[in-house]
């Protein structure tokens, strides 16, 4: 498995070099978003806004009603929660094409509760005119830029930095409002989405190894949420399904896939795995995804409930399968 | 030694202890928030030696695990009995700018109020002792890691402290980054308003945030005109000068709420640190040998103190 170090960096400044109308608004956050080579780069239409976020929705709204498009880079807490009145009638209720590129997702980080961002896809869905996508490694980060430029409104992007795997081929770039499909099997269906994709793959290589066929689909377009992939995928399972998520049960992917099966009146089981309507704290990703069941054992323990019975995988069969190491190394202490 | 020297002899031991104490643990984690060290070592000191007036802690020195947020039903536990008990004449202290936490946690240990071996748990998967302060975090009452939300939750505590009767005062620490944020003023409006002279602010003005110096981010002007235009009772000093905000906290400042704005210099003490401007927030070490370097220092600082 390829692990690549802030593909980012160097990949918006290439897309960028064509497109004067992208301008990158900041709070504070350059470096640790990633855009601080950005800066220099394109000096002329970088602009730090200081650590005033609510100023920065109306900055950017009136900057896209001139024509620009401008690309806030921050911490995803940042984008929702303080500034979120400015940010739907600034920006959501005029249909503004503002890219709200939100970096640390769910529990990706150390910096605890007020760094976390659990409930960011249930209010940006509860947003009229918002987009929202779900990015899950290198390959995501980097097509996604195209993706969500094709938009006209604004779009909300749970954006991965760093270090991360590249789980989909560079030639295959992420599609709008397409899930991929990364198993087949009839048995059950699989729903992940963000960083929580990668423990599945694991899961699933073993569940395959157990005679269980799981048809797994990776989702980065969490809004719309009308993707005939995923509504095949769960008319196919024969015992239901499970979504895993890097943020809150309610309102995330297993919300939209639990509306989606009410609609379709689809009866089959649903188990929603995620962070069970609490608020986490300050520790390192691994810790935190195994404390609030969103790595591969908690997977396979979902499986067995939905399957009711034991299928024997231990977390020793699973860390034989481990996809890529890179996270698990030197904790993240700077924000 | 008549008590005045004796306590601003105290006062200049803690900040010199908090300094070292800080730059060795730093050292040992390869890096960290060494510049929020050396600008607030003395108003830290002065605060818990000097300037609040608190019970002793009802803490364990070594903090507890992680247990639980609020509201799960499970005990929580306060950061802020390390600040000792709430009571009608005893100062309240609200610690605004939760990325010193490594600072605040040292400080309580420099004062007795933790037991060294806390400092072994931070930033651990499974500490109390986060990265980022929350309110389950040794020192901290409120959960301010969204910087610029506490001064109006301490403005809360002193509107209803003064409802009671309460003769103790509410003190905030803060940071000038934070008066970026449009809250820091609606708050400063707040208070002015309600005229909480029973609130007394201390801010570390370094003029520094994560991107760099101020100035290259978002310039913020004169805080003390700002602040004075606001209706506070604002005034700049010397952020090293622990005399200096001894007097300003013990001004009549007639129903104003008092921000002593302490100017201070982010590599105090720490004189390698300048090598590493404009970048100060957080100290990484580039090679090898700057970090011999820093050791050097290090060790030289371990000698005098």
């Amino acid at each position: 498995m390829e692990i690549v170090s802030r593909p980012h960096v160097n990949n918006f400044i290439e897309w960028s070099k064509d497109k004067p109308e992208v301008v990158v608004l900041t709070a504070d956050l350059s470096n640790s978003c990633e855009v601080g080579r950005w800066r220099d780069t394109y000096p002329d239409r970088f602009f730090p806004m200081g650590m005033a976020e609510q100023n920065m929705m109306g900055m950017a709204a009136g900057m896209a009603k001139e024509g620009f498009t401008p690309f806030i880079h921050t911490f995803a807490v940042f984008i929702y929660r303080r500034p979120y009145d400015q940010l739907a009638m600034s920006i959501a209720y005029p249909n503004l094409k503002v890219r709200l590129m939100g970096f640390l997702p769910g529990i990706v980080t150390p910096g605890g509760v007020t760094h976390q961002a659990i409930e960011d896809v249930a209010i940006m869905r509860a947003t009229p005119n918002m987009t929202i996508f779900d990015t899950g490694d290198a390959t995501e980060v980097e097509s996604v830029l195209d993706v969500a430029q094709a938009v006209d409104g604004p779009v909300y992007v749970r954006f991965l930095r760093g270090d991360m795997p590249r789980l989909f081929p560079k030639n295959e770039p992420m599609v709008f409002n397409r899930a991929r499909v990364l198993s087949d099997g009839d048995d059950l269906t699989i729903l992940t989405s963000s960083v929580v994709t990668e423990e599945a793959l694991r899961a699933v290589s073993v569940l395959k190894t157990r005679g269980t066929s799981v048809n797994h689909l990776h989702v980065s377009t969490l809004k719309p949420f009308t993707d005939p992939t995923v509504l095949e995928a769960i008319k196919r399972s024969k015992n239901g399904v499970i979504t895993m998520e890097n943020h809150s049960i309610i309102g995330g992917l297993g919300s939209a896939v639990a509306e989606l099966m009410a609609e379709h009146a689809i009866g089959k089981p649903l188990i929603r795995l995620g962070l069970k309507d609490m608020y986490a704290h300050g520790a390192s990703k691994n810790y935190l995804m195994k404390e609030y069941g969103l790595d591969a054992i908690s997977l396979v323990k979902g499986v067995e409930e939905l399957l009711n019975k034991s299928l024997n995988i231990n977390e020793a069969d699973l860390e034989n399968v481990r996809i890529e190491d890179a996270n698990s190394s030197a904790k993240v202490e700077a924000l | 030694m008549n008590a005045e020297i004796e306590w601003t002899e105290q006062v200049k031991k803690v900040a010199a202890n908090i300094r070292l104490r800080g730059f060795r643990y730093v050292m040992q984690n390869n890096g960290g928030y060494l510049s929020q060290i050396c600008s607030s070592a003395e108003m830290l000191a002065y605060l818990y030696c000097r300037g609040m007036n608190l019970g002793p802690s009802t803490a364990p020195m070594i903090p507890e695990p992680f247990k639980g947020v609020p509201g799960e039903g499970r005990p929580y536990v306060s950061g802020a009995d390390y600040n000792g008990p709430k009571g009608p004449t005893l100062d309240r202290f609200i610690f605004s700018p939760a990325h010193y936490a490594l600072p605040l946690y040292v400080a309580l240990i420099e004062v007795g109020r933790m037991a060294p071996e806390g400092l072994a748990e931070f930033n651990q998967d499974g500490s109390t002792v986060e990265l980022i302060s929350a309110e389950h975090s040794p020192g901290a009452e409120v959960t301010s890691g969204s910087l610029a939300q506490a001064l109006s939750v301490a403005g809360g505590i002193a509107l209803a402290r003064r409802m009671k009767g309460d003769t103790g005062n509410v003190w905030v620490m803060m940071s000038d980054g934070e008066f970026q944020e449009g809250q820091t003023w609606e708050a400063v409006q707040a208070l002015a308003n309600y005229k909480l002279d029973n609130i007394k602010v201390i801010v570390d003005v370094n003029e520094q945030q994560c991107d760099g110096p101020m100035e290259s981010v978002m310039a913020i002007g004169s805080l003390e005109d700002k602040l004075n235009a606001f209706g506070a009772y604002a005034v700049d000093v010397d952020g090293h000068d622990i005399e200096a905000f001894d007097r300003l906290a013990q001004t009549d400042t007639k129903g104003k709420p008092l921000f002593i704005l302490a100017r201070t210099n982010p590599t105090k003490g720490v004189e390698i640190m300048e090598t590493k401007r404009p970048t100060l927030h957080y100290l990484r070490f580039s090679s090898a040998d700057e970090k011999a370097s820093f050791q050097k220092a290090y060790d030289a600082m371990a000698q005098e103190v």
